[in-house]
C-alpha cells in the first residue's frame, strides 16, 4: 500500500515578481497517509498547496495529484481532491444543509444522495439541529467541523486542509484530529498544514519548509531522532531558526 | 447532459437564495420602478411652463390692458411684476424674478387704431437657452394671437398680421399630442434594466472573492460556462419582472400600451439584459474588490445613459458622439423599446437593433466566460 503515490511534486515552483515564494521543493505522498506540511508564516506552505489544488498555476517543475497533472489538466485534478482553506470559505448566507446540497451537487451527486449522506453527517457531527441554521450564526469551532466534513463530502481520494484549526480550543481541536483520523481510516489521503507541534506527532511523516525549500521530511520519530531532540517543537524551532524571510 | 444540468440547477438555486436573503433588493426591486416611472417623467420634463414675466406697460389703455390680461391668463407664462420703467423691469430679471420682459410703448393703443400696427418690446433672459426659445416662441404667438383677434373683431389693423396665404397644419404621427412621457416612458424602462441588472453582476462575484467564498468553488471541478450562466439566470428573471412591473405601471400612471408585440419586446429585453448583466459580470470578474468594480460600472453606465438617445436625440449629435453610441447596447434597445411602444414596429423593422444587440451578447457572453478565472 505504502509504494503507491497520490501526489508527486518535482521542482514544483511559484514566483510572483522577484518574490520566489516555493522553490523547487520536490516531494511524494503515499496513498492514505496522514502528510504534515509545516513551515513558518510565510515559508510557502499555502502557495505550494494553492498550486496542488490547481487554483495557482506553477512557475516552473510539475506535479500530479491523483495521476493528473495539475497544470494541464487541472479541472480533473478537482475532481478527486477536497479543499479547506485557511479561511473560512462556506457561504455565511446559505443554511448548513443547503451548504452541503450546493456543493454535493456541484460533484455531480443527486438530491436523493445528499440528503441522506448530509443526515448522516451532520448526526455524526452533533450538528442534526443546526441543519437549518445560517452557517454565519454557528461557533467558529462548529464551522471548521463544518467545513472539514464538506471537504470530503464527495469521497475524494485526497483533501488538503490549510491549517484547519486555527483559532480553535483544544478540546475541538482534538475532536477536529479524530475527524481527520476516520477520514483516513476511509482511505482519504490527508495533506494538512499546522502551526501546532502536538498536531505534527499525529502526522504519519511531516516535511518541514523554510524560506520557500522543504529542509526535511520525514517520520516525526524519524526527526526527533535525526535532531536529536525529545519533540517536534524542538525540530522544528532548530529548522525555523535558519529563515531568512522575516514572517508576515 | 443530464448531469450538467443538475449541477446548473443546484448553482442557480444558491444564487436564487442568496439574492433573497439580501434583504435590501426585493425592496429595490419594487420601489425602484415605481419611483423612476411616477417621478422621472414629471421632473425630468422638457416642456416650457410658468415661465416669469414682467410687464410694463407705459400706455395704460384699454387694449394695453387687454394685452396684459392674455398674457398672464396664459399657462405658460407668470405674470410675476408690473413695473413703471424698463430699468426697473432690467432689476426684476436680475433678481431672478422675471424670464422676460414685455414692454409696451407710450401711445400703443393710439397707434393701432391710427396706423393699424405697434411695437412691443420683448426682452428674454438666455440664460436657459431652451426656455428662452421656447418660451420667445409661445410669447410671439400670443402677440400674432393677440393682433389678429383685433384684425377679426375691430378692423383695427390695415392687414391681417399673419402670413396670409400659407396655414401650416401640422399632424403628428405616433405620438399626436406630442406627449413628453410617452416619449419619456420607454427610456426610463431602459435605464431601470441598466441600473439593475448592470449593477448587481458587477459586485457579485467580487463579492464571493472578498468574502472568499469563490476559492471553495473555484477548487471544485465546475464549468466556467456553468458558473457564469449560474449568474445571469437570477438576473435575466429580476430584470424581466421589472420591465413587466414598469410596463405595468406605464399603464396605471399613463394609460400607456405598447402598440407593437408583446413577444418582441420580450425577445429585445431579453438579450439587453444579457448583454448588460454580462458586461457586469466581466467588470466583477477583472476587480479585485467591490468599491473598485461599484466605481467602475458606475463610469460605464454614466457614459451608457448619455450617449444613448435616453436624454437627448441621438441625432443632434456632432459625428464622434454619434459614432460612440453606436457601442453602446443602451442606444439600441431604447431605439427598438421606442419604436415598439410608439410606432408598433415589426421585427423586420427593428433588424438592425436586433443584430447589433445579438452580436454585442455573443461577444460579451464569450468575454464573461473567459474572464472568470479558475487558477492564476
Amino acid at each position: 500500500m505504502k509504494d503507491k503515490y497520490v501526489i508527486e511534486a518535482e521542482g514544483l515552483t511559484k514566483q510572483f515578481g522577484a518574490f520566489t515564494a516555493t522553490d523547487h521543493i520536490s516531494f511524494r505522498v503515499h496513498e492514505g497517509e496522514i502528510f504534515g506540511f509545516l513551515g513558518a508564516n510565510g515559508a510557502g506552505k499555502t502557495t505550494a498547496m494553492r498550486m496542488l489544488c490547481g487554483l495557482s498555476r506553477p512557475s516552473a517543475g510539475w506535479a500530479t495529484v491523483a495521476g493528473y497533472d495539475v497544470c494541464r489538466q487541472a479541472e480533473d485534478v478537482k475532481k478527486h481532491i477536497g479543499y479547506m482553506s485557511q479561511k473560512f470559505a462556506l457561504y455565511d448566507d446559505l443554511t448548513v444543509f443547503e451548504n452541503l446540497r450546493l456543493f454535493g451537487g456541484i460533484y455531480g451527486m443527486s438530491a436523493k444522495t445528499i440528503r441522506e449522506k448530509a443526515e448522516r453527517l451532520l448526526g455524526e457531527l452533533g450538528l442534526a439541529a443546526e441543519r437549518d441554521a445560517l452557517v454565519a450564526s454557528l461557533p467558529l469551532g462548529w464551522k471548521q467541523k463544518l467545513a472539514f466534513s464538506l471537504s470530503i463530502f464527495h469521497d475524494p481520494k485526497i483533501v488538503f486542509l490549510d491549517e484547519p484549526t486555527g483559532g480553535v480550543d483544544p478540546i475541538t481541536r482534538r475532536q477536529f484530529w479524530e475527524l481527520i483520523y476516520r477520514a483516513s481510516d476511509r482511505g482519504i489521503t490527508v495533506f494538512v498544514t499546522t502551526h501546532y507541534m502536538d498536531e505534527a506527532e499525529y502526522c504519519d511523516r511531516v516535511s518541514i519548509m523554510v524560506d520557500g525549500k522543504i529542509e526535511a521530511l520525514d517520520t516525526p520519530a524519524n526527526l526527533k531522532r535525526d535532531f536529536g531532540v525529545a519533540t517536534m517543537y524542538d525540530v522544528f524551532l532548530a529548522l525555523a531558526r535558519r529563515a531568512k524571510r522575516t514572517s508576515d | 447532459m443530464k448531469g450538467v444540468l443538475m449541477v446548473i440547477r443546484f448553482l442557480i438555486e444558491k444564487e436564487f437564495k442568496q439574492m433573497m436573503r439580501t434583504r435590501v433588493l426585493p425592496v429595490v426591486f419594487v420601489m425602484l420602478p415605481l419611483f423612476v416611472l411616477f417621478l422621472m417623467p414629471k421632473a425630468a420634463t422638457q416642456e416650457v411652463k410658468n415661465l416669469k414675466v414682467c410687464v410694463v406697460d407705459n400706455d395704460h389703455s384699454p387694449l394695453s390692458a387687454r394685452l396684459v390680461h392674455k398674457l398672464s391668463a396664459s399657462t405658460y407664462f407668470v405674470l410675476t411684476e408690473t413695473c413703471p420703467s424698463y430699468r426697473e423691469a432690467l432689476h426684476c430679471m436680475e433678481a431672478g424674478r422675471a424670464d422676460f420682459i414685455v414692454e409696451i410703448s407710450p401711445g400703443f393703443e393710439r397707434e393701432l387704431v391710427a396706423e393699424g400696427g405697434s411695437r412691443v418690446l420683448v426682452s428674454v433672459n438666455g440664460v436657459n437657452g431652451v426656455k428662452a426659445a421656447l418660451g420667445s416662441s409661445y410669447l410671439s404667438q400670443i402677440l400674432t394671437g393677440y393682433a389678429a383677434e383685433l384684425w377679426e373683431e375691430e378692423g383695427l389693423l390695415a392687414s391681417r398680421p399673419v402670413l396670409a396665404g400659407l396655414d401650416v397644419c401640422p399632424r403628428y404621427l405616433f405620438n399626436a399630442g406630442l406627449d413628453y412621457t410617452v416619449f419619456m416612458v420607454p427610456g426610463l424602462m431602459a435605464m431601470l434594466l441598466v441600473l439593475v441588472v448592470g449593477f448587481l453582476p458587477a459586485l457579485n462575484i467580487v463579492g464571493e472573492k472578498e468574502r472568499g467564498t469563490i476559492e471553495q468553488i473555484n477548487v471544485t471541478p465546475v464549468g466556467r460556462f456553468d458558473f457564469i450562466l449560474s449568474k445571469l439566470v437570477p438576473y435575466w428573471c429580476v430584470g424581466l419582472f421589472i420591465l413587466f412591473y414598469a410596463m405595468l405601471l406605464a399603464r396605471v400612471f399613463y394609460g400607456l400600451v405598447p402598440a407593437g408585440s408583446v413577444g418582441l419586446l420580450l425577445l429585445f429585453a431579453t438579450l439587453f439584459i444579457l448583454v448588460v448583466s454580462c458586461l457586469g459580470l466581466i467588470v466583477s470578474n477583472y476587480s479585485d474588490t467591490m468599491q473598485q468594480a461599484a466605481l467602475v460600472m458606475f463610469f460605464f453606465l454614466v457614459i451608457f445613459i448619455l450617449m444613448s438617445g435616453l436624454l437627448t436625440p441621438v441625432s443632434s449629435m456632432p459625428a464622434w458622439a454619434k459614432a460612440v453610441t453606436y457601442l453602446n447596447p443602451l442606444r439600441y434597445f431604447i431605439e427598438a423599446l421606442r419604436m415598439l411602444y410608439l410606432k408598433g414596429s415589426s421585427f423586420l423593422e427593428l433588424l438592425p437593433q436586433f443584430v447589433a444587440l445579438s452580436l454585442y451578447a455573443v461577444v460579451v457572453w464569450t468575454w464573461a466566460i473567459v474572464s472568470y478565472k479558475k487558477n492564476r
